[in-house]
């Protein structure tokens, strides 16, 4: 009987979506190895959201709340999840592959004498063991990753796993932890854009490169990006320009990002680029260079002007939205 | 103030990486080996630190002996001297690094410890966060502007759609995420001036691997598209495959 935990992330005291993929992944794995799935729900106050996690499979939802927990604390966090999996004797320990979750579990897995496969794409079980995949080298080397450590802990890329309803009825415990104070305090987050979606968590991501001219222009990428429910991107030429906040640069020294559709406007499709995006499901290139190496890794280009392919784009969804 | 900024030596970043033919490694022959470029930006930093507040930056770097024409370029943008731990090669698991690297830190009595946020060859963004948790120290990850002043540190981080802003005593661990500061050229006189700076070298025991690489492997090719047209009058037909082919509007 294996014991997976999924340590949750909660923001602004909710569990965001990249949640429910690592439930799912979790649960498949404990089907496999015919385990359990659990998990902690650290905060001041978390037991509003003890329901949620058992449509996805979740056995037992372990709720750890105290006042000091209100603001997060990588040190206080990985203490707490580290007594989590103590507490479950957990076999596995998985998180979210997000900010928080890379620099969370590495911890908990050093206070647990473990160690971590971060970011990982993919799970498979074979006669020896679970064998990780993940992505080095921007994406252009896959590495088939084992551990030996108890227990096994991993990150989970967002947007690898898919989400799978599952519902279960979890059950549900408090536990107390001795919280120690925390040393590094965050005082304050501030969101670019007024609470956007992300890149990294879209489904649909409208990147736009220097062919887009101005960031005058990116008006239409916002439309566009909104119709679809989208996040806007960006390549490094336009970040390094100034026209668009480096959280949005996707590529090597930006985000990686994974989302169903990838429209790149005005973008050459540099290497560095092209390591952040080609993992997308699909590409779409517009761009007026025929030669662009992006059309390379598009699966449907169009070559033109953005300026004129942009608006009538923008038309045609709406209409078919319209349609529909 | 006495700073430790840990560096990596990676492959640069243009260069083709090809599995070598025991299966788990890359081939090393003619690759161009450069500072880990996340590591570049913490090097900078230390050196802006101590420049107004005076006081030494010391590289630390475990790592074959290769790695010290790339720790002489980190002291040629004028780090004071380095420390390399001898080893055959950096070691796949992140935690064996860190242990490594924390038992050497910690004879070192610095008031801030500087990382990149990530090497960008094995990407596994972890040492920082591991090496925090061994000291016992304050961290903060994925920082694009620092402030320190009278040991009181402020640190601003990047997450996803936003910052957040992070106050922590000293000594503390940081790890640095571009947009941090825009680093140096190495002078001549500082190429110069590296030549003769010292590099420490130190034996420890590695403690033993918990992850270890099966294999390595190419991503599957992406078959080449097609171009649907030319102009705006290709968007009808782009936008119907996007819809019955694709299915993804
Ligand atoms: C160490 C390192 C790290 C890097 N990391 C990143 C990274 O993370 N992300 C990243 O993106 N880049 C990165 N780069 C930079 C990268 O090499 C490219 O310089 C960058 O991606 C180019 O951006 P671009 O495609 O917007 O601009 P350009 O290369 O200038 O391309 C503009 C494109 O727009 C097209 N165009 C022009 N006008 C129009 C029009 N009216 N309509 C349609 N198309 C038009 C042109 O044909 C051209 O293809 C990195 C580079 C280095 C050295
Ligand atoms: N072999 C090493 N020697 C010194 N520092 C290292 C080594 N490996 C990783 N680091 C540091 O840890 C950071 C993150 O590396 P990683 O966790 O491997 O992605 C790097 O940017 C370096 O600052």
């Amino acid at each position: 009987m294996a014991t997976i935990l999924v340590v949750s992330e909660i923001r602004n005291g909710q569990l965001k979506k990249v949640n429910f993929e690592a439930y799912s992944a979790a649960r498949q794995l404990a089907d496999q190895l015919n385990g359990d799935v659990a998990t902690v729900l650290i905060g001041s106050s978390v037991s509003g959201l003890s329901d949620i996690p058992g449509k996805y499979g979740v056995n037992k939802v372990l709720q750890v709340e105290d006042a000091s927990l209100e603001k997060f604390s990588p040190d206080a966090y990985a203490a707490v999840a580290a007594e989590a999996a103590r507490h479950l004797n957990a076999d596995f320990v998985f998180m979210p592959a997000t900010a928080m979750g890379k620099d969370l579990l590495p911890r908990v897995a050093t206070l647990l004498n473990a160690s971590t496969a971060q970011d990982v794409i993919h799970m498979r079980v074979e006669d020896s063991g679970v064998v990780y995949t993940r992505p080095m080298f921007a994406g252009k080397i896959l590495a088939d990753v084992k551990l030996t450590s108890t227990p096994q802990t991993a990150t989970l890329r967002p947007k690898a796993f898919a989400i799978q309803e599952n519902p279960v009825t979890a059950a549900t415990e408090a536990l107390s932890v001795n919280v120690p104070q925390a040393k590094a305090v965050v005082e304050e987050v501030t969101t670019s854009g007024g609470g956007k979606l992300d890149v990294t968590e879209a489904d649909v991501v409208v990147s736009g490169g220097r062919g887009m001219k101005g960031p005058e222009n990116w008006h239409l990428l916002e439309e566009l990006a909104e119709l679809l429910g989208g996040a806007t991107g960006a390549s490094r030429a336009v970040v390094d320009a100034g026209w668009r906040p480096h959280g949005e640069q996707v590529g090597q020294t930006g985000k990686t990002v994974s989302p169903t559709l990838y429209i790149a406007v005005g973008i050459s499709g540099a290497i560095q680029h092209l390591a952040g995006m080609l993992s997308s499901k699909y590409i779409v290139a517009i761009n007026k260079d025929p030669d662009a190496p992006i059309f390379k890794v598009a699966d449907y280009g169009i070559v033109g002007d953005a300026m004129e392919v942009l608006p009538r784009l923008i038309e045609e969804i709406k209409k078919l939205k319209a349609e529909s | 103030m006495n700073i430790a900024v840990c560096m990596k030596q990676t492959p640069d970043t243009e260069a083709q990486i090809k599995i070598a033919d025991d299966g788990t490694h890359i081939q090393t022959d003619g690759i161009k080996w450069i500072i880990n470029p996340y590591d570049e930006f913490a090097i900078e930093e230390a050196l802006r630190i101590t420049e107004k507040h005076g006081g030494e930056v010391t590289l630390i770097s475990l790592g074959p002996a290769s790695v010290e024409k790339t720790i002489r370029e980190g002291l040629a943008m004028g780090a004071h001297k380095a420390i390399r731990i001898d080893a055959p090669e950096s070691p796949a698991d992140p935690q064996v690094v860190g242990a490594a690297l924390a038992e050497v830190l910690k004879e070192g009595n610095y008031d801030l410890i500087l990382f990149g946020k990530q090497a960008i060859d094995d990407d596994q963004s972890q040492v920082p966060s591991i090496v925090a948790t061994l000291l016992d120290l304050p961290a903060v990850a994925v920082v694009v502007k620092l402030d320190i002043e009278d040991g009181k540190a402020t640190a601003l981080r990047e997450i996803e759609g936003g910052h957040e802003k992070v106050t922590f005593s000293q000594p503390a661990v940081v790890s640095a995420q571009r947009g941090l500061n825009e680093p140096r050229y190495r002078s001549l006189k500082g190429i110069m001036a590296a030549k003769k700076k010292p590099i420490e070298v130190k034996q420890i025991n590695l403690k033993e691997n918990q992850l270890s690489v099966e294999k390595l492997s190419y991503p599957p090719e992406k078959k080449p598209g097609r171009i649907v047209g030319e102009g705006p009058d290709a968007v009808p037909e782009l936008v119907r495959l996007l819809h019955e082919e694709a299915k993804v509007i």
